[in-house]
């Protein structure tokens, strides 16, 4: 029987400029529609349309999060229902919106940043003949990950979250003709399908024991669901987070990611769609406050992930995978931050906007950096081009020091937060998770000052080599609709950390969604040191890189013999040869069993039978002329049958 | 006789008169646009009959509407009686979309020596015309006859029409089919002779027969049901009744393949729903394990061959193998949001596979080979064509926001609550479903231009073998002729496609609102409870 709703008490629809929120989702999917069906009618402006509609977006959600602050904190979740996207029986989804603070902090970095990368791209595909497709498929991807982060229960979410991964399968496959690129596609899309499973049969099972999955409902009671039942979603949950966010076990398709255009890697590879796994727990995070294991397997990925995200960051030369294996780890960070539970949602998202706006900068100076090196990423071929893109240096640089923790910048704020909660956990959990977090850090500005050394500083290795396509380098600075954007995330980079946790601001403005930010119960670790050992650790990386990379030359080849843990580093810590060895092989030889199965044993049962039947194949070969008569034959004996059988029983 | 109840006389009526109209006219030009102008007449009765349906009426209890029943052979008790609920009607709807489609892709259809076009024309309308007969028969007998005789027209599509190998192609598919449809006649005799039984008097008449279901013993149910069940899982078809399929799908002229794919099929996962399910419902529950197992390794082994197809049109055969296991997934999981999913994802299939089939067709007519080896990097010359094949493709994985997601994902949701176990291993089925698609994609379209086909026939010659490169450039300029993109009337026959895919994907509403009310009614029929009641709006 179908019971009734209970009153959800602070959600009220939404009125005035917040009504206006769908416009939120279809400004930009409105332009990817015009952008792919227009045709080369719209090659000379539909980059300007694609720039256009991400700033109107960003316009409204300016004005929304507006309207929203003016309002009483108890107030601000408010819902915009649009229409009923299915109804059967007793299942009711709705195309529907979620204003709140979560929501709408979201919805500025997205359409934010989203509008800085589309302007940048203006410039870094203004030679590519598929711009316009670039821009469709960008805006397509805002477009989701709108869906994504504003819709008001799970099948919306998992909209948006398809939607995205669509995007990037087509971003990452943009260069059509590379082999690599399509590759690389493809397994982004399929990892992510597996995260996309336990994604759905969350749903499944919220549905089954709560009859509904708008959010409201859920999370007003999800207190009726059985404690292992609420430990299987938030396990299910963290399933398509991680493959989402690039996190352990599914972490290997993230830095193939890379085989995209860099504004691509920046915005969806680093600021924002990666970021939806922690999007995803901190929302549900009425789900996993009640389950203490749950939160603790989170936490446990995060660590995991980014240990070794930091790890194979130390052996790349390729600057983007260095990068993307820095995304890896400081997701990490995130999800870390959120499997603290309250202690630590609210930390979570503040790395997460802060990381949003460095690692965005860090991939567009990339960017500008490979625009320099006939899109070369080998830092091997770099070297000394400080003097060369000063603008390029110094907004990486100030990104570089963002992340690393430099004292004052966002991630000192951001990222020590976190690692102070995570030795504020009680017993083993407290210490074991501190520490990792913290050693990271020094790995973190190892392998990014190794990064800063080998592009910007040295030799300027670059001059006496071609490129792979047989040019020389002239490196240079890239145009302002490249820098522009670079100049306002490296502003980004310096100061948001401080601006967000400045007075516990964001953790304020965030309650409604997450609750209060609660103070870490307190572990071994003093807090007051806590501090002062990232910053060891974290100068000792700085130091220990320009030991070892700054003090000595650089060779252009890469030095084949190296020792074991810088090769398991170089092979990924073996995650594809693993992924290779018991899946993809395994499963080439299920199929072509299948195949043999099914051609020769499933179908040669069936025709050796009916060859039989027939005496020999050659007879059921001559049968086949004059077939139709026969059977118009068998048709007229049939219904003779039929009708004899009949009167039979009738008459019987 | 009311005004509605002629409607399906009439629409069953068009497709057949227009059929035996067309088959004799001699000027191709005159007959092929007479088939267009009668499968259009046809689709605007539809249309009307889409809005002669009540909603209301059948949220309300009747079973059928526009129902008509005359007296046909009275000495058995057999009637010649039709009659829609919203399951036909949809099935109905599908099949009337789909007939113009496929007679404007099949315009210039390279056919074998000796055979024209208004004869494959004609042929498509008689197919069409008994397809309405089987889902508009409410008598059990009428409706086994269109059962067999839709056989006929399809034979001689695949048969005179087809590809190389056809004729093995065509007895198989013949063989399969009749012999399921002979195990039928077994059990429609069988459930005549328990309903004289019971009722005095035998009957064929369905709403009678269902009437009695509930008071049949099990054990024989299940001899009836099995019959019943043989046919429809032949024709859907389960594995591991399938492997004519492949053969038939990939020997069938696209046209007829479309037809067959799309809408005969789901002649047999209709049948579980209609003749299954409410007459036989102890017997549907007692071996629901059986079809759910036969369901689910549907899903994974149609998903895991249809990833090592080198065929495209078998290619796509598996697929819809992989599909149906869904479909009859949903039926046998009882619950309305499952069995709406179901028939929603009859239309979706019909809608998204029909365009791949259409798509795959689209490709080889410009290489001349089926297989997927002799092709690569088309979106360089043919980006549209790329285009649409990566539509069709996400529809047929279910990506959020085309048709095929709402479906596949109500018979999930809907499944899950009483079959966690047989749900959790079909949902693992979307993996396969994404590594079939963008494989083949990659496989075909992506990458630099290879494969013979794409060489030959932009003028690289067939010595080159695999991986030969030609210069973009001057594969650009040989595009426009040797392997063109997409020609007006092709994206006016794909036109519909795509937007239904889209339209479909974000507003389900009004196809579920005529499913739902004969969901509910078929719950009601097998006698069962919703196991979540969800909550009320």
């Amino acid at each position: 029987m179908p019971t009734q709703l209970p009153e959800a008490g602070q959600v009220a629809a939404a009125s005035g400029v917040a009504s206006l929120a769908w416009l939120l989702v279809v400004l930009p999917a409105l332009g990817a529609l015009i952008l792919f069906l227009a045709g080369r009618r719209a090659d000379r402006w539909g980059h300007w349309l694609g720039v256009l509609t991400v700033v109107a977006a960003f316009v409204v959600g300016l004005l929304i999060f507006l309207d929203t602050t003016s309002l009483d904190p108890a107030q601000r979740t408010r819902e915009v229902s649009v229409y009923e996207w299915m109804s059967v029986g007793g299942l009711h989804v709705d195309f529907g919106l979620r204003l709140d603070p979560l929501s709408l902090t979201f919805v500025l970095l997205i359409t934010g940043v989203g509008a800085l990368i589309h302007i940048y791209s203006t410039g870094y595909m203004s030679h590519d003949p598929g711009r316009r497709r670039f821009f469709a498929q960008l805006n397509l991807f805002v477009a989701a990950m709108l869906v994504l982060v504003l819709g008001n229960n799970f099948v919306m979410l998992y909209l948006g979250w398809e939607g995205v991964g669509l995007a990037s399968y087509l971003l990452i496959g943009f260069y059509q003709d590379r082999p690599s690129a399509a590759t690389a596609a493809k397994k982004a899309f399929l990892m992510n399908r597996v995260g996309d499973v336990g994604l759905a049969l969350a749903i499944f099972l919220i549905w089954q024991n709560l009859g509904t999955t708008q959010y409201t409902e859920v999370f007003a009671r999800i207190g009726e669901v059985p404690p292992g039942t609420v430990l299987a979603i938030t396990i299910l949950l963290l399933l398509g987070a991680c493959g989402k966010s690039g996190q352990f076990p599914l972490q290997a398709w993230l830095p193939d990611a890379m085989e995209g255009p860099t504004p691509v890697s920046a915005l969806i590879h680093a600021a924002t769609m990666v970021t939806a796994g922690v999007y995803l727990i901190a929302r549900a995070n009425p789900i996993y406050d009640l389950s203490t294991n749950g939160r603790l397997v989170v936490a446990l990925i995060g660590v995991i992930t980014l240990l070794i995200g930091a790890i194979i960051g130390c052996a790349y030369d390729d600057i983007k995978k260095v990068l993307a294996y820095s995304t890896v780890s400081q997701i990490g960070y995130m999800i870390l931050a959120v499997g603290l539970g309250p202690a630590g949602y609210a930390l979570g998202i503040a790395h997460l906007l802060a990381h949003g706006f460095f690692k965005a900068g860090l991939f567009l100076g990339a960017g500008s950096v490979m625009h320099a090196m006939n899109d070369d990423v080998d830092m091997r071929r770099y070297g000394g081009l400080a003097r060369f893109m000063p603008i390029t240096f110094v907004t990486f640089g100030l990104g570089y020091l963002a992340l690393i923790g430099f004292p004052f910048l966002s991630g000192y704020y951001t990222k020590d937060a976190i690692i102070e909660a995570a030795f504020g956990q009680p017993g083993w959990q407290g210490w074991v998770f501190g520490l990792v977090a913290a050693i990271a850090a020094g790995l973190t500005a190892f392998y990014m000052t190794r990064l800063m050394i080998m592009t910007f500083f040295g030799k300027k290795r670059w001059q006496d080599i071609k490129s792979p396509d047989g040019h020389d380098y002239h490196p240079h600075e890239a145009g302002p609709a490249m820098t522009g954007p670079m100049i306002v995330l490296a502003i980004g980079s310096v100061f948001a950390g401080f601006l967000l946790t400045q007075g516990g601001r964001l953790a304020t403005w965030l309650t409604p969604t997450l609750g209060p930010l609660e103070e870490s119960p307190g572990g071994g670790m003093p807090h007051a040191v806590v501090p002062w050992l990232v910053l060891g650790l974290s100068a000792l990386g700085v130091l220990l890189a320009y030991l070892f990379v700054g003090r000595r030359p650089t060779p252009v080849e890469r030095p084949v013999h190296v020792s074991l843990p810088v090769q398991a580093a170089r092979r990924d810590l073996y995650a594809n040869a693993i992924n290779e060895a018991l899946i993809a092989r395994p499963g080439v030889w299920l199929t072509r069993a299948l195949v043999f199965l099914d051609n020769k044993g499933v179908d040669g049962i069936v025709n050796g039978t009916a060859a039989t039947l027939g005496g020999s194949s050659g007879r059921l070969r001559r049968l086949q002329t004059g077939f139709v008569r026969s059977y118009a034959l068998s048709m007229l004996g049939g219904s003779v049958l039929v009708i004899a059988a009949l009167l039979a029983v009738r008459f019987a | 006789m009311s005004g509605g109840s002629v409607l399906l006389v009439v629409l069953l009526l068009v497709p057949l008169v227009g059929a035996a109209l067309v088959g004799p006219i001699k000027d191709q030009a005159t007959a092929k646009w007479s088939a267009v102008v009668v499968s259009v007449v046809e689709l605007v009765l539809v249309v009307i009959t889409w809005f002669a349906y009540s909603v209301p009426a059948a949220q309300n209890g009747a079973r059928f509407q526009l129902e008509l029943s005359v007296e046909w052979i009275p000495a058995f008790g057999t009637r010649f009686a039709l009659g829609i609920d919203g399951f036909a009607l949809v099935m109905l709807a599908i099949t009337a979309v789909l007939v113009p489609i496929v007679l404007a892709f099949s315009w210039n259809e390279k056919l074998p020596e000796g055979r024209t076009q208004g004869g494959f024309f004609s042929l498509i309308l008689a197919t069409q015309g008994l397809l309405v007969g089987v889902f508009a028969a409410t008598d059990v007998f009428l409706f086994y006859v269109f059962f067999e005789a839709m056989l006929i027209p399809m034979y001689f599509l695949i048969g005179r029409f087809g590809g190389p190998r056809r004729q093995y192609a065509a007895v198989k598919f013949f063989l399969y089919s009749l012999l399921g449809g002979l195990i039928m006649l077994a059990s429609v005799i069988g459930l005549y002779v328990v309903s004289g039984n019971k009722l005095g008097q035998g009957t064929f008449t369905w709403v009678e027969l269902q009437k009695m279901a509930a008071s049949l013993p099990e054990s024989t149910q299940i001899w009836l049901f099995l019959g019943f069940f043989v046919a429809f899982a032949i024709k859907a078809p389960l594995v591991p009744f399938h492997t004519w399929l492949p053969d038939a799908g990939a020997e069938a002229p696209v046209g007829a393949g479309v037809l067959l794919v799309g809408v005969l099929d789901k002649v047999g996962t209709f049948g579980f729903l209609r003749y299954c399910l409410p007459l036989f419902p102890l017997a549907s529950q007692k071996l629901a394990p059986l079809v759910l197992t036969l369901a689910v390794i549907g899903i994974l082994y149609g998903g895991l061959l249809a990833v090592g197809q080198t065929d495209m049109k078998r290619f796509v055969s598996y697929t819809s193998i992989a599909h149906f296991g869904f479909i009859a997934l949903g039926i046998f999981a009882f619950s309305t949001q499952s069995f709406s999913g179901s028939v929603l994802y009859m239309v979706n299939h019909g809608i998204s596979t029909g365009m791949l089939f259409i798509v795959v067709g689209l490709v080889i007519a410009r290489g001349g080979s089926r297989l997927v080896g002799d092709y690569g990097g088309v979106h360089k010359v043919a980006p549209l064509l790329a285009g649409v094949f990566l539509l069709a493709g996400l529809s047929s994985l279910a990506l959020p926001g085309t048709n095929s997601f709402v479906s596949e994902f109500l018979v999930l949701l809907g499944s899950f609550p009483r079959q966690p176990v047989y749900t959790i291993l079909a949902t693992v089925g979307i993996i396969f479903a994404a590594l079939y698609v963008l494989w083949m994609y990659q496989r075909t379209m992506q990458g630099p231009l290879r494969g013979n086909a794409v060489l030959a026939a932009l003028g690289g010659g067939r010595g080159d073998g695999p991986g030969t490169m030609i210069d973009p450039a001057v594969a650009a300029d040989r595009g426009a002729t040797g392997f063109p993109d997409l020609s007006k009337r092709e994206i006016g026959v794909l036109t519909p496609l795509v937007v239904l895919i889209l339209v479909l994907g974000f507003l389900p509403g009004p196809v579920l609102d005529v499913i739902n009310p004969t969901a509910a009614a078929t719950m009601s029929e097998v006698g069962l409870a919703d196991p979540v009641g969800g909550v009320s709006r």
